[in-house]
């Protein structure tokens, strides 16, 4: 069972959680072009190894997280709110990696 | 005090670990044996001189005991009678209880006498891939053949009743979970205990102590197991560890996430009353320590499958264990010293033992203690073959280097022939959490490679290749202590054990013995699968090199045991035939469970009803006293409808339409989702998530809301009510209230954080009851107080606070049924009481109660959608709600809506039918075509959505999506309903058949 630290409430089950998607795409602009909010609603990148992810701690604080995992192995890396930036988090553990 | 059993020609007078003043009567295949408190079901039969126990899986062979523990791929029995018959247990994990039935399998007519051996003539086509081959011929021939095929093959037969015991799940963290009670596994609770670590240890037998079960050696000057006794007798005394027998660890998941399955009463004839018979434990554990040991690699050679022939360390433990005479005269065929323990176990028990092993005299010590007791050795030299028909007779013996034989061949008399083949470490579990399995050619075995392991792991023992008793035991201890160092513990002191590790000459590699002239070439590599050296020779010549192919064409490696004696012998074949080195085979990923788990642990306590939770109403016991019949809704349990005498659910339902359209009803709607939305950016935020506009909703004032996806499409709908400047009550669909309350609030923190709101749900706080009909009114005037009923007082969308007595109520003047309706909300403990004080006051009108059913048939008549027409494909316009998305602000799905496939103006939209012969029944799901006798997917226009008998029309009627709907009212379409083969001539309709004005809930006058 993957096992999640909520920044809220610490570590808890998987089952405790939702998951809510891609962290990384933002909504675009009202006046956006068509073409953004097509890729905003339909494309996503789906590389091997890190991905930063939407969660919502359902059955606990109800709270939508962030949480950097690898979907290769299902190690959860770092999880933060939402106003925390992953992405370097990201980029440092991809270099670890690479190293 | 001795008690000793009749007829057990075969146990030794002393010794064995057995209680021999517990008698233990049992019955196998029809016949009562006797055996002892502490044997297993295996063990006993041996005593009782049966090593008969089984038949093979295709050829039908005679098949023995071959080992003491869950790698058994012979002696799987039916166990018990009854609802707990129980298939392809093994008979050496089965606890020997008073009572006892057990059966053997795939045999008939008799296990001795089995017609099915014919198979074994016909062998020479029944080699891998023969099911493939044969039976593809002709085309539907499978079908025939499946029937004879699935008749012949297969093991046991599991109960068709219904399990009658419980099962019940344990949650459990720990620092440190000690997988394996054997040396190593006591040695690391014992350090990581001492250190004041939380520990689980656990073993999957009945009692701790592994191979120290059955080893000859001292420690301390004591004989081996008093070191484990007293170990363990330590360890059970520490606060923090907890000690579980009988458990296995099947699987390692993420997270360091370990499965146990915990076998509380498997050992008794039925669990005690309110006992479990199993437990299924998950353990989040900080670290996991595998001391799971190692398990014995058999010997292949022809006719290596006789009952009688079995791993060396079986031999060993049923002497010493379990006190059993295993034959009158034994045999050993060994690759490595070790295997001569079992020589001098057999001699322990008086048997002449003779020793056949490939090497020159080694001179090491094992062998020289065998010789000094009286054991024959034949160095140089390999079993060719045994004989016997179903117990092995006589050994053939020839002088061999392992690969080429030459010299005369030598028979030896012995109905006992051990053999041992090295040691395969028990690396499942870390191979489960992604270790890999790399080759140690040295010791000629897989070791774990833990650099990739995905939990947080470490392994002491013989599973991690250290063979010496005194080298597991410190390796386990410092497991332990490095367990400690890592949580910042004092390391315990370290441990001293006195123990005679004799140097073992190195061991000789024979991957097969090759038949001899004239004998029987038949040599199992898999005997639970039938799968033989020739079968892996096949695979390869066909070109099933890569091993997980090999494994699927011969079947090698699959059913209860998994591979755990074939594994290895199995790729080195492979290798031999590809001429491949073993690293270049590679070996097949152990998945769990390590061994078979009963499906009812799995399930728990949640079965029946106990799957899922039930969520009834506040007044669902007024439904029930009301003989309503109930229908699931997700979790929650609603009122279906409300059957008078002599009535059926047709006849209740349309009583129940018919008299709320004539007077008044009432229908419990508590199930509706209800979300608290407060502060003071709510305004804006309803303005986002709806595509509608709620700016200008006044404080007590209702309105219908549309709530889409990012993609346009509809999501959910409900009436929101503005309770005061910053407060708002949202309703939502019974179906989507969970989803719906999660996408809010992913719209609240994620989209808009901005914004200024709170969201609670409130959907269990409140009671929500809907009053329908013209005498709505009427009712609530003589029960609400507080409320002025006037069609001015409270108009068609409005909300007010009021009170039944002293009980606060809410009344909102909403209708989903079309007549005139209030919708009175109020909390959730006051709820019955309302509900029987509104009853009360509609008595003088006859007010009845309705259920869902009728709920739904008003709802069809009106043209009101629910998630039949939210099915997740529909726009606004598709649902005739094209006004509700503004075009003047921006919200969740306004942009995505002026796709062009979306705004195409053929797309299926609702409207209502009615079949022209006012008779026939319209399926909902009926495809919607011109012409039904040629009809096909591409010619479908739409599709029935939802229907009903419509007892206020007095015909059926349905809702449904048609492409260009609105323009074609009037028109006759077919309702094709492919699965009967039914077809419905229909006249499209408008979607709202009753009351399309809408005066009746605007109070307005029916002929303004």
């Amino acid at each position: 069972m993957i096992r999640i630290v909520c920044p809220h409430c610490g570590l808890r089950d998987q089952t405790e959680f939702l998951y809510g998607g891609d962290a990384t795409v933002s909504r675009p602009a009202d006046d956006a072009p068509l073409d953004a909010w097509n890729d905003y609603v339909y494309t996503r990148e789906n590389p091997r190894g890190l991905h930063i992810e939407l969660w919502q701690h359902t059955a606990g604080c109800r709270e939508w997280i962030k949480v950097l995992r690898d979907v290769t192995t299902h190690e959860i890396v770092a999880t933060g709110v939402m106003t925390d930036d992953l992405e370097k988090v990201r980029e440092k553990a991809q270099a670890e990696a690479g190293q | 005090m001795s008690n000793p059993c009749p007829n057990n020609p075969y146990r030794l007078p002393t010794g064995g670990l057995i209680d021999r003043s517990q008698q233990r009567s049992f019955v196998f295949d029809g016949i009562r044996y006797c055996g002892y408190q502490g044997d297993t079901l295996a063990s006993a039969l041996l005593a009782n001189g049966v090593h008969l126990a089984g038949r093979s899986f295709k050829y039908h062979r005679p098949r023995g005991i071959y080992t003491d523990g869950p790698e058994e791929p012979n002696a799987l029995v039916e166990m018990r009678i009854g609802s707990r018959q129980e298939p392809n247990t093994r008979a050496t994990t089965v606890e020997l209880y008073d009572g006892l039935i057990a059966r053997s399998q795939n045999r008939f007519p008799s296990l001795s006498f089995d017609m099915m051996a014919v198979n074994q003539l016909a062998s020479p086509g029944l080699v891998a891939g023969f099911y493939y081959k044969t039976f593809m011929w002709p085309k539907k021939g499978w079908l025939f053949y499946e029937w004879f095929i699935r008749k012949a093959a297969g093991l046991g037969t599991p109960t068709l009743a219904a399990d009658p015991d419980l099962y019940e799940k344990a949650h459990a963290h720990c620092d440190v979970l000690v997988v394996g009670g054997g040396p190593a596994g006591l040695a690391a609770a014992l350090s990581a205990g001492r250190a004041g670590l939380r520990v689980i240890l656990c073993d999957e037998r009945a009692d701790f102590g592994g191979s120290l079960r059955y080893d000859e050696r001292m420690i301390d000057g004591r004989p081996a197991l008093d070191w484990a006794g007293k170990a363990l007798g330590e360890i059970s005394a520490m606060p923090d560890v907890t000690v579980l027998r009988r458990t296995t660890a099947y699987g390692v998941y993420d997270g360091n996430t370990v499965g146990l399955v915990e076998r509380v009463s498997d050992h008794v004839p039925t669990p005690a009353p309110f006992q479990v018979r199993q437990r299924m434990w998950t353990v989040r554990a900080q670290k996991i320590i595998l001391a799971t040991g190692a398990i014995e690699r058999p010997l292949v050679f022809p006719n290596n499958d006789k009952p009688g022939v079995m791993l060396a360390s079986a031999a060993r433990s049923y002497t010493r264990q379990y006190g059993v005479k295993l034959g009158e005269k034994g045999a050993v065929f060994t690759t490595n010293d070790d295997g001569y323990r079992a020589a001098l176990a057999m001699r322990e028990a008086d048997m002449p033992v003779t020793v056949i092993d490939p090497r020159p005299d080694t001179g090491s010590a094992i062998p020289d203690l065998a010789r000094k007791a009286g054991v024959e050795i034949l160095n140089g030299h390999v079993v060719t073959s045994v004989s016997g028909r179903l117990r092995v007779r006589e050994v053939v013996a020839m002088e061999s280097d392992g690969k080429t034989h030459k010299g005369t061949q030598k028979r030896i008399s012995a109905d006992v022939v051990a053999v041992s083949g090295g040691w395969t470490p028990t690396l499942h579990l870390a191979s489960h959490a992604g270790a890999k399995a790399v080759w140690d050619e040295e010791m000629s075995c897989f070791l774990p490679d833990l650099a990739k392991c995905r939990a947080d792991m470490s392994v002491a023992g013989s599973v991690n290749g250290t063979n010496t008793l005194s080298g597991a035991i410190q390796e386990g201890y410092e497991a332990g202590a490095i367990a400690a160092r890592s949580f910042g513990k004092t390391m315990p002191d370290p441990i001293a054990v006195d123990v005679v590790d004799p140097a073992e000459a190195p061991a000789q590699v024979v991957w097969r013995v090759k038949a001899a002239k004239g004998q029987p070439s038949k040599a199992f590599v898999d005997f639970q699968n039938d799968a033989t050296d020739k079968d892996i020779e096949i695979a390869n010549r066909e070109g099933f090199v890569s091993v997980e192919h090999m494994k699927r064409y011969t079947t090698l490696g699959m059913a209860t045991d998994q591979g755990k004696l074939s594994n290895v012998n199995g790729l080195a074949l492979l290798a031999e035939a590809r001429g491949a080195s073993i690293p270049e085979v590679g070996t097949t990923t152990f998945r769990p469970p390590y061994t078979p788990v009963a499906m009812g642990s799995f399930a728990g306590r949640h079965k029946g009803r106990a799957l899922k939770p039930t969520r009834r109403t506040p007044m669902h016991h007024w439904h029930e006293a009301e003989g309503a019949v109930f229908v699931e809704a997700g979790l929650w349990m609603r009122a279906q409808y409300y059957p008078r005498p002599g009535e059926d659910v047709h006849a209740s339902m349309r009583r129940e339409v018919r008299m709320t359209r004539a007077s008044v009803g009432m229908c419990d709607v508590s199930t509706l989702g209800k979300i608290d939305l407060q502060g003071p950016d709510a305004a804006e935020f309803l303005n986002k998530v709806y595509s509608n506009g709620f700016k200008t909703l006044q404080i007590g004032k209702a309105r219908y809301g549309l709530m889409l996806r990012e993609d346009g499409i509809v999501y959910d709908d409900g009436t929101t009510s503005r309770l005061g400047e910053n407060h708002y009550l949202i309703t939502t669909t019974t179906g989507h209230a969970v989803q719906v309350m999660s996408h809010l609030e992913y719209c609240a923190q994620v989209e808009f954080p901005d914004l200024n709101v709170q969201l609670t749900s409130v959907t269990d706080h409140w009671a929500a009851m809907s009053i329908a009909g013209p005498k709505s009114s009427d009712t609530l005037a003589a029960a609400i107080t507080g409320v002025d009923f006037s069609n001015e007082g409270l108009p068609f969308m409005g909300v007010v606070d009021g009170t039944v007595g002293d009980i606060p109520v809410r009344v909102f003047r909403i209708s989903f049924s079309g007549d005139l309706a209030y919708e009175v909300q109020t909390p959730a403990g006051y709820g019955l009481a309302v509900w029987e004080a509104l009853m009360a006051a509609g008595a003088p009108h006859d007010i009845t109660p309705y259920g869902t059913e009728a709920l739904n048939i008003m709802r069809i008549e009106k043209g009101f959608i629910t998630h039949s027409e939210i099915d997740g494909n529909r726009t606004p316009a598709d649902l005739g709600l094209g006004k509700m998305a503004s075009t003047k602000k921006s919200y969740i799905g306004h942009k995505l809506l002026s796709r062009e496939g979306i705004v195409a103006t053929d797309r299926p939209t609702l409207i209502g039918l009615r079949p022209v012969d006012g008779k026939a029944k319209i399926r909902a799901g009926a495809i919607l075509v011109k012409d039904p006798d040629t009809a096909k997917q591409a010619d479908m226009e739409g599709h029935v959505t939802s229907q009903c008998y419509s007892p206020t029309f007095g015909e059926p009627i349905a809702l449904a999506l048609l492409k260009n709907g609105p323009d074609r009212i009037g028109e006759t379409i077919w309702a094709h309903f492919p699965l009967y083969n039914s077809s419905v001539q229909c006249e499209v309709m408008p979607a709202i058949r009753f009351d399309p004005d809408g005066r009746k809930v605007k109070g307005e006058p029916e002929n303004a």
